[in-house]
């Protein structure tokens, strides 16, 4: 609020994730063999518009690298250079580096100059061009000066001019941009003659103040190509026309044709004023919430650059106010500063914005802490509603009464408003798996081995929390996964392999939960060996009778590393059983998966939301308690001849030629003791993700809804077999069993001996 | 917080909430004090310390209660509708002491605290920060910290 220039600057950050992530989407999409000219397009557009932006806060680290990625990018754009296998990779390395220049920028943290250098090196290698100098002269920029101006000085006029023919649409206007920037850009790319057209001006009385009428015709004299011309008009793409012909190879090129239809949703979009009409300066734009619909944004953002009454000074075919106003040559510095206020920026930002989101669907920019405030209300809510339920139904009132129904309709509500809310949270994976992208890289990069990361369900989506909380127990699995799922190269070619291995990351939703899963096509766990290293370190006791999925779970004990040298990328202490926490923390739980020379699969099975949660509500030893229906398979009632014991208070029941261990809740949790029969008591049978069941024995079922989470841990601490706790109807707290944490603790206590087997969460 | 030193030479005075526990008085510095209310049951967590209560609902927050009495070792509050739970706040993170009832609030010169004398089997010694005298009975000031109960959860 107190700086203007400060929340433009933290919006343009913003912006620039929204553009390293449509440069990896690009990237990845070249990589995979989509070379159109749209899809280069779109990654140099990215590095394009941040040069633009960077240029405008004086960044010069990052215009410095972006002007050279850009210009090699340019070069596969223009043909001149084949996309191969050596070009992406350094493409994809050049990206990572873009985005750490963008985040040292931001929070004015060193930029690691060794690697910067290194990976620009290699772009002009891969050009083939002696470096350019000219960005230097970016540095005395007004803040907010146009994007487009920064290319280059003018240079010795050679050849014969260009002629440039530019029309703008009615959506150049409402969406911002001023043809004086353009044509100045224009004008500094070489000796240019600029001439308003108004053949289309109509006379004033008949004058629609927001329609545009007027054209360009420049005669540019520079010893730039076309491409560079067409730059200039960048963001315009489409919402103008523009004919370039002449120069020295000049053929002539129909207007270009996409974007055309970009939606020019405003009412207010200005007459084509000319410089005379400046925008307002940078208080005029709201910057809470910024819309980033295509071209419509100006509506909320940015007043129209004129508004009717200006117009006819705009129009005015005075020199001053005509948009031929620069004389002929280059526009000096500061004459470019001047004109282009932050007015002029903004409009660049926002047709930057327009050309990001041009595909996508219009979204809004909300203040995270608002969303939770929401998600906190529509949370008490539900709580409110609930006591208003129990109260109505005390009260005695019949179910067929207006009241209730009533009641009935306003659940139904609240309850699709909670679902509406909780969507607001949910993100798509896809920037979570898109940094994994650069793990994989930068992994395989540090063990010498060739790893292609495959990706699937990108747009699942899950709460931002999640999201943000899976990042790093998601790197240490990638991390693991190239360096000790894969095998050598060598390896796999005598194992008949591809020599490059694929790590591949998988995200669904599965039964109301989403599953992440991080499998490679390496050797799999090799058991003996993990075996050898947890009797050598103490961990399992010798000659243990244990199954294959013991042995994988193993893994996850703290203090278990089965690399025996101490690696450049693993092993630095951190082992899955911190992995395991972190996502036990989020209510989630992982598993293994191997096969002896095809591979691992770690699934990792998350909460949609941290925030609500379909339950049981059931009465054990007196109290009330809320069991994830997720867990449950199927609720029973019990006969006395279905329990078998095997052993002293140990019993399983025997259900459908199966046996399952029996659990009484209520001495589990420490309520009371064990009862004397356990004839007619309800049993609830529940399930784990990998298939291991118990049956839990509770006093009663008392409904079906849906809790709000109220965490335990940030007032009290983790309590054994409970993940959270919830408030009821009748403002009591119960709990909310964690039936895998329960089923785990009492696999260990069971095994007595080896209590620090427990892993089977 | 305002409970790391306790100096002799201080003139300003402390203000206290004093409380009954069992047939000793305690008190906190009405400072950490957020709120008193009356007793409600609170909702057992399993596998808790004995003087972990439960947990309550305060206005849509879950609040760990601690039955001071058990914590001190005088034994469980038996607990009825007169019963009070002081809200304390330490750190950020709040919790409720279920005393006997709320005596008074005093304003006593930190002049006149004293450390608690060094009595190792004095189970109650690590729970008491200082202590005073008002009319002559003496005045325990409680040491929020150690009372707390121990996070299980970070180590974990």
């Amino acid at each position: 609020m107190s700086d203007p220039m400060a929340e433009i600057r933290a919006s343009f950050f913003i912006e620039c994730e929204e553009l390293l992530e449509a440069l990896q989407d690009g990237l990845a999409a070249m990589d995979g063999g989509d070379t159109d000219a749209e899809t280069i397009n779109i990654c140099f557009r990215a590095v394009h518009s941040m040069k633009g932006g960077a240029g405008a806060f004086g960044l010069e680290a990052l215009v410095r690298f972006a002007h050279r990625y850009e210009t090699v990018m340019d070069e596969i754009r223009a043909g001149r250079l084949a996309p191969d296998r050596d070009a992406m990779m350094l493409f994809f390395r050049a990206a990572d580096v873009l985005s750490d220049i963008v985040r040292a920028s931001r929070d004015g943290e060193h930029i690691d100059e060794a690697e910067v250098e290194s990976v620009l090196g290699q772009l002009e290698a891969l050009a083939g061009g002696a470096p350019e100098e000219d960005e230097e002269e970016v540095a005395d920029f007004q803040p907010m000066g146009l994007a487009i101006d920064l290319d280059s000085t003018p240079e010795a006029p050679t050849d014969e001019p260009w002629t440039i023919r530019f029309v703008p649409h009615a959506e150049l206007f409402s969406s911002g941009n001023e043809p004086q920037h353009l044509l100045r850009a224009l004008a500094a790319l070489g000796e240019a003659q600029i001439v308003c057209r108004q053949d289309d001006l109509p006379p004033l009385d008949g004058l629609d103040p927001e329609a545009p009428y007027l054209a360009w015709e420049i005669s540019l004299d520079t010893d730039k190509g076309e491409a560079e011309i067409r730059e200039v008009f960048d963001f315009v793409d489409g919402i103008c026309t523009l004919e370039v012909s002449g120069g020295p190879r000049g053929p002539e090129l129909p207007p270009l044709p996409d974007l055309s239809d970009l939606p020019g949703t405003i009412d207010d979009a200005s007459a084509p004023a000319g410089p005379a009409a400046a925008p307002p300066g940078p208080d005029g734009t709201a910057r809470r919430i910024t819309l980033s619909e295509p071209a419509g944004d100006t509506a909320g953002d940015e007043p129209a650059p004129a508004d009717p009454l200006q117009t006819p000074g705009g129009k005015a075919p005075e020199p001053a106010g005509s948009p031929a106003a620069p004389p002929t040559g280059s526009a000096a510095p500061g004459d470019r500063a001047d004109g282009s206020g932050a007015g002029g920026g903004a409009g660049g930002g926002e047709a930057r914005q327009a050309q990001a989101a041009a595909q996508t669907k219009p979204t809004v920019r909300v203040d995270l802490e608002r969303v939770d405030r929401l998600v906190n209300l529509v949370g008490e809510l539900v709580i409110n509603q609930a006591m208003l339920s129990q109260s109505v139904q005390e009260a005695g009132i019949p179910s067929n009464s207006p009241v209730s129904q009533g009641l009935e309709e306003f659940m139904q509500l609240t309850r699709d408003i909670q679902d509406s809310v909780m969507m607001i949270r949910a993100q798509p994976v896809k920037s979570l798996f898109q940094r994994m992208s650069r793990i994989v890289r930068e992994a395989s990069a540090a063990v010498d081995k060739r790893v292609r990361l495959k990706t699937e369900g990108e747009a699942t989506e899950v709460d931002k929390t999640v999201i943000e909380r899976l990042a790093d127990p998601l790197t240490h699995m990638i991390r693991n996964a190239v360096d000790h799922g894969l095998e050598s190269g060598e390896k796999r070619r005598a194992a008949g392999k591809p020599e490059e291995g694929v790590v591949t990351l998988t995200a669904a939703h599965r039964s109301g939960r989403v599953v992440i899963e991080v499998a490679d096509d390496g050797g799999g766990i090799n058991r003996p060996r993990v075996r050898q290293i947890a009797e050598e370190k103490g961990l399992v006791p010798e000659g243990l009778s244990m199954t294959d999925s013991e042995i994988d779970n193993l893994l996850f004990m703290p203090g278990f590393s089965t690399a025996s040298q101490i690696s450049d990328l693993s092993g630095r202490g951190v082992g899955m059983d911190v992995v395991r926490s972190s996502i036990q923390e989020l209510g989630g739980r992982i598993t293994i998966a191997s096969e002896p020379g095809v591979g691992t699969t770690f699934s990792i099975s998350l909460p949609l939301t941290l925030a609500v949660l379909d339950g049981m509500v059931v009465r054990a030893g007196g109290e009330t308690l809320v069991v994830p229906l997720g867990a449950i398979v199927e609720t029973l009632s019990l006969a006395d001849e279905e329990i078998r014991s095997i052993g002293p208070g140990r019993n399983v029941l025997h259900i459908r030629d199966a046996f399952v261990p029996l659990l009484d809740l209520a001495v589990e949790l420490d309520y009371r003791g064990p009862l004397e029969s356990y004839d007619g008591s309800v049993v609830l049978l529940i399930q784990q993700e990998d298939g291991a069941r118990a049956a839990l024995v509770v006093d009663s079922i008392e409904e079906q809804r849906q809790v709000v989470i109220k965490g335990l841990q940030d007032s009290y601490g983790h309590v054994p077999g409970i993940a959270a706790a919830t408030i009821l109807g009748d403002g009591q707290i119960a709990l909310i069993l964690d039936p895998v944490d329960l089923m785990s603790n009492v696999a260990g206590r069971s095994r007595g001996a080896v209590p620090s087997l427990d892993l089977a969460g | 917080m305002t409970d790391h030193a306790v100096s002799t030479d201080d003139r300003s005075e402390l203000e206290l909430l004093s409380f009954r526990v069992g047939e000793q008085e305690y008190s906190v510095d009405i400072m950490s004090v957020r709120e008193i209310r009356g007793w409600t049951r609170a909702t057992p967590l399993p596998h808790s310390e004995p003087y972990v209560r439960g947990v309550i609902n305060l206005r849509g927050a879950v609040l760990p209660i601690i039955d001071l009495s058990c914590r001190l070792g005088i034994g469980a509050t038996e607990t009825t509708e007169r019963n009070v739970i002081i809200v304390v706040q330490m750190e950020g993170q709040s919790i409720g002491l279920l005393v006997d009832a709320v005596s008074d609030i005093l304003s006593i010169p930190r002049s006149e605290l004293q450390a608690p004398p060094d009595i190792l089997s004095d189970a109650a010694h690590s729970f008491v920060r200082a202590l005073t005298v008002v009319e002559g009975r003496m005045l325990r000031i409680l040491d929020l910290h150690s009372v707390y109960p121990q996070r299980e959860g970070n180590a974990a």
